[in-house]
């Protein structure tokens, strides 16, 4: 499909869309977002840059083939699980580090459950990406 | 509202389920997509429905004041929707394959594993 | 015959032969050594192995178990000796060792197991490690054919059994033999004892090879010699003998036990004897004088008497000893004549005389001639049999005299004639076998001269703690080569006149015995291929009659059977909700709007035949179901349902701009019937829904997931904390199926366009 307005407001609108997809994914321990969403909103974004240009100019934007994201991210996904076996705790136990904290805050936490989280994120956006690409591709 | 839910749930399942039962694979898959939001529906309605009350905890607070919506159900509802969509994919991927390599979407065309004379056959 | 294979240049069968060799002897030497200490009393020791079903992996040592363990791990060495050069030179050889290792173990585990479920395991592994050695020959198709109808037979039996555990099982509240074995009252009085009874011996009778069920000990003759010598006639077959053995003081006892057992072991005797005489190779001569013996044995289980017990436990060893013996004596005869004909092996022993020898050994024992043991169990026999009282004295002893005349007979066949008068000419130029063949029929034979002259050794180590073990008694044994004149050595006497006037005649009545075979409607193994066939034509109807290949008939088959399970439950169980409680104040129109729409949408999809307007209609059931997200409070889920459902449009899209349009609506296209089932369900599920949202709802885990989300898990919202935090390993499992997902449909697409094409251009 060739629509200049379409070509033209997709770059735009992606950028914009990755951004916002990262911004989900990072909130949503504390408001509504998370891994799934932020994975979602990011493979959305490639799906419209598909739409707009093809699959090859999508996957060049992408550099890297999905289907690595996606296994990428249960391999993070699994790893952040394992974490917690250092401390000898049970497979997938959250562990914390805050960062600056002060007296009653929390400062910036950095913990494994994050490390899944983005897990889940690559996971989700890598796969729906394969799915749509080989689809375009092929038909 | 909880009864007209069940309601709306009983017609997409009863569309979902009629549309299962076409020889066409493409209305089956429809019928796939309707039945997973039923599905959803009836797993999110299990946990009551609670408006304007969502399951998150206010800034500077421990808990969640007062009765928030059931954050259950609601978390299996969300996995479920994506496990839902990676079915449909794989539903579809599988239709337009067997269509690009039988020429059908028909499913009683689709005689690669049972053909129809050797079913009668043993038949008799 | 068993030279045909490109051979592999290995010493022994190389480092497989001797570990093969080596774990038998190390295990025998270790169960001689805990002989003593078990002899005065029987020992159970285990570790828990599934705790939730009650099933132990325990050991009950006794001396039923010990006698078996001798023989598997003493009779194991001389075979595992014994192949190492038969079959060490061929290409296969370490998958063989393998087999005969896994049957072993599997075969200790049998005997030794104090719990039924792992006698059972261990069991099937004998019936499997069987099917694989006969089987051994693999390019065969008769071999084939026979490890097949083995495992088949002795497999439907095994399960039989496990069924008769499981009862017994429930009978008794325990699995442990050791606990089950005392309780035999209570369990002959219960109402289920004869079915536990019927399944047990159904395994027993199956693996022992009774008939109406031998057919297939014969056939397994496909196997290796020492396969034969050492599972089909020494140990494995040997282990139906055994459960009854095992379970006589649980299920013994009665007159149901006592009738069943002589009469088919009485039958499978006499039948088997005949049948021995009517072969002319000379494996399956003694293929059929093993069915002889363990016919004797059920018979004498059956009877069940003092003296009979003895009498099993002593023809048990004795014909161990001899029967493994003859068998690795025919392979070395095989091996270097290149026959096994009886009709043509004459005149060996000049040639083999060390092979001649542990022939006659063995033989003389089998013919039960003094002082051989084999003469002591004959002796035993017709005593346990002069024993009985009534009809059942003179049925077991009869059946004692024919068998008995037979094995005189088969052992002239199998070991006097090859080797008397003068050599006749065979395929191979015949000479001595080597050393690693020779030693274990020898050592065997010269066992079967030992024990008849001394004894003792094996009443007090042997076969007097077996038979306390089996019997559940403590009665003395005591064993002697000499008994005086009574009526057993008369019977004895008479035995080896009648087997010596038939030796002579053999010939003849072999060639009548022949004539009415032929003559004969009964053919078990033609029966056996009928009944497969039978099988197979049964199962190709009902896959056709249940599996028609029609997707519509699946489907709707699925759909009914949940309808009228579910419905029949809801209404029996009175799952109705009366006075329902749901506030109808607060229903907002704008809900009412997202509820119409979603019933709307979902029936346009069911009405349209426009592709694009089923996508459409489907686009607006997931933005209203999004909606109701979004009105009772489930922000992310909303969320997600939105980008879901822009993908799947996206997607379906996509596909269908390479499907066929959906075909035009017709009169005929409205199917009453489907409509119906779909009404069903629909109904079906309104009123689950409605129930499950009346009903009680437990929040216990909502409650804590709410409380300990922020101050524990570090997160506000609770739905993310779940997935990620409390149920992320639910979390992990669904992203791993994402994903797998995609890669599956990616691998299904590739490739999936060039197909296409050329299926245009033909």
């Amino acid at each position: 499909m060739q629509s200049l307005i379409l070509t033209t407001a997709t770059r735009l609108l992606v950028a914009l869309l990755l951004v916002f997809s990262v911004y989900a994914l990072l909130r949503g321990h504390n408001l509504p977002g998370g891994g799934f969403i932020g994975g979602l909103i990011g493979a959305t974004a490639f799906i419209l840059y598909t739409i707009a240009t093809s699959v090859r100019e999508a996957q060049a934007a992408l550099r890297v083939d999905p289907a690595n994201v996606a296994m990428l991210g249960v391999g993070v996904a699994g790893l952040a699980g394992l974490a917690s076996g250092f401390v000898n705790e049970p497979f997938l136990t959250g562990q914390w580090l805050f960062l600056f904290a002060e007296d009653g805050g929390k400062g910036l936490p950095l913990s494994t459950v994050l490390m899944f989280d983005i897990g889940v994120y690559m996971a989700v956006f890598g796969g729906i990406l394969t799915l749509v690409f080989a689809l375009e591709q092929e038909i | 509202m909880e009864l007209l839910l069940a309601i709306t749930i009983g017609v997409l399942v009863a569309a979902s389920v009629y549309l299962m039962l076409d020889r066409n694979v493409l209305r089956f898959v429809f019928g796939l997509v309707l039945l997973s939001n039923a599905v959803n529906l009836l797993i999110f309605g299990s946990g009551r429905l609670t408006a304007g009350a969502p399951p998150l905890i206010d800034e500077g607070a421990y808990a969640p004041t007062g009765l928030v919506a059931n954050a259950l159900p609601q978390a299996l509802v969300l996995t479920a929707i994506v496990i839902g969509f990676g079915l449909l994919a794989f539903a579809l991927a599988l239709v337009y394959r067997t269509y690009m390599t039988l020429g059908t979407v028909n499913t009683d065309e689709m005689r690669v594993a049972e053909p129809v004379a050797d079913a009668k056959e043993a038949g008799q | 015959m068993a030279d045909d294979y490109p051979k592999v240049d290995r010493v022994m069968g190389g480092p497989a032969g001797w570990i093969s060799i080596a774990v038998p002897a190390v295990l025998f030497l270790y169960f001689i050594g805990l002989l003593p200490q078990i002899v005065d009393a029987p020992q159970v020791r285990g570790i828990d192995w599934v705790p939730s079903l009650d099933i132990r992996l325990s050991v009950l040592l006794d001396g039923l178990s010990m006698t078996f363990a001798l023989l598997i791990t003493g009779i194991g060495t001389a075979v595992t000796l014994y192949s190492a050069r038969y079959l060490g030179q061929h290409p296969d050889y370490p998958r063989f060792v393998c087999y005969l290792l896994m049957f072993m173990v599997g075969m200790l585990g049998l005997v030794l197991a104090d719990n039924l479920i792992a006698l059972f395991v261990f069991w099937e592994i004998t019936t499997i490690s069987s099917y694989l050695l006969i089987g051994f020959h693999a390019n065969s198709a008769k071999s084939r054919r026979s490890a097949l109808q083995a495992l088949l037979v002795t497999g439907t039996g095994g399960l039989a059994m496990l069924g008769g555990m499981i009862i017994l099982g429930t009978v008794t509240g325990t699995f442990e033999l050791s606990q089950i074995l005392t309780m035999g009252d209570m369990i002959r009085a219960h109402p289920w004892y004869m079915g536990i009874m019927l399944l047990f011996l159904a395994g027993a009778f199956t693996k022992s090879a009774q008939v109406p069920f031998h057919f297939w000990l014969p056939n397994a003759m496909a196997a290796p010699t020492p396969v034969s010598a050492y599972l089909h006639s020494a140990t494995m077959v040997k282990a139906g003998v055994f459960l009854m053995a095992r379970m006589n003081p649980a299920l013994g006892e009665t007159s149901a036990w006592f009738w069943i057992l002589t009469l088919f072991g009485g039958v499978t005797a006499v039948f088997a004897s005949v049948m021995a005489l009517r072969q002319t190779d000379i494996k399956q001569v003694l293929a059929y004088t093993t069915l002889m013996a363990l016919g004797t044995l059920t018979m004498f289980i059956g009877a069940g008497t003092h003296y009979a017990i003895v009498a099993a436990m002593l023809f048990l060893v004795v014909h161990s000893l001899y029967k493994a013996a003859l068998f690795l004596m025919i392979g070395i005869v095989d091996h270097e004549t290149g026959t096994r004909d009886a009709t043509v092996l004459r005149g060996l022993s000049k040639a083999m005389p060390l092979t001649g020898l542990a022939a006659a050994l063995a033989a003389i024992s089998m013919a039960g001639i003094p002082p051989m043991v084999g003469f002591i169990g004959k002796e035993f026999m017709y005593k346990a049999g002069l024993g009985l009282e009534g009809f059942g004295a003179i049925w077991v002893t009869a059946m004692i005299f024919a068998a008995s005349v037979m094995m005189f007979v088969v052992g002239g066949i199998v070991a006097l004639k090859p080797f008397r008068g003068d050599l006749a000419p065979t395929p191979q130029r015949p000479h001595e076998g080597p050393w690693p063949m020779l030693a274990g029929p020898l050592v065997l034979g010269a066992l079967s001269l030992i024990f008849g002259l001394l004894p003792g050794i094996l009443e007090h180590y042997i076969v007097g703690p077996a038979t306390r073990a089996v019997s559940g008694s403590d009665h003395e044994v005591h064993l002697y080569l000499w008994g005086g004149v009574n009526m057993a050595l008369i019977l004895s006497l008479l035995t080896f006149l009648a087997g010596w006037l038939m030796y002579r005649k053999h010939e003849a009545i072999r060639a009548r015995l022949t004539a009415f075979e032929a003559r004969s409607p009964i053919d078990f193994d033609a029966g056996w291929d009928r009944l497969l066939d039978g099988f197979k034509g049964f199962a190709a109807w009902q896959a056709a009659l249940i599996q028609n290949g029609s997707l519509q008939r699946y489907m709707s088959v699925t759909f009914l059977t949940f309808v009228v399970l579910v419905g029949l439950t809801y209404v029996l169980q009175g799952a109705f909700v009366t006075g329902i409680a749901f506030s109808t104040d607060s229903i907002h129109p704008i809900q009412w709007t997202v509820l119409a729409l979603i019933c709307a949408g979902s029936m346009l999809v069911v009405w349209t035949h426009s592709r694009m307007t089923a996508v459409a209609a489907m686009g607006v059931v997931g933005i209203g179901v999004a909606l109701i997200f979004i009105m009772f409070s489930a922000p992310d889920v909303a969320i997600t349902q939105l980008l879901v459902e822009v993908l799947v449009v996206v997607l379906v899209s996509v596909v269908m701009l390479r499907l066929p349009y959906l075909p035009r609506r017709s009169r005929a296209s409205f199917r009453p019937g489907h409509a119906l089932i779909a009404a069903g369900s629909g109904v079906v599920m309104t009123f689950l829904a409605v129930s499950i949202m009346a009903g009680d709802l437990d929040r216990r885990l909502t409650t804590y997931f709410e409380a300990v989300s922020y101050p524990e898990a570090h997160g506000r919202n609770i739905v993310n904390v779940i997935l990620v935090d409390f149920r992320a390993l639910d979390t992990f499992g669904e992203i791993t199926v994402v994903v797998m997902a995609a890669i599956a449909a990616f691998a299904l697409l590739r490739g999936a366009g060039p197909a296409r094409r050329d299926k245009e251009e033909m």
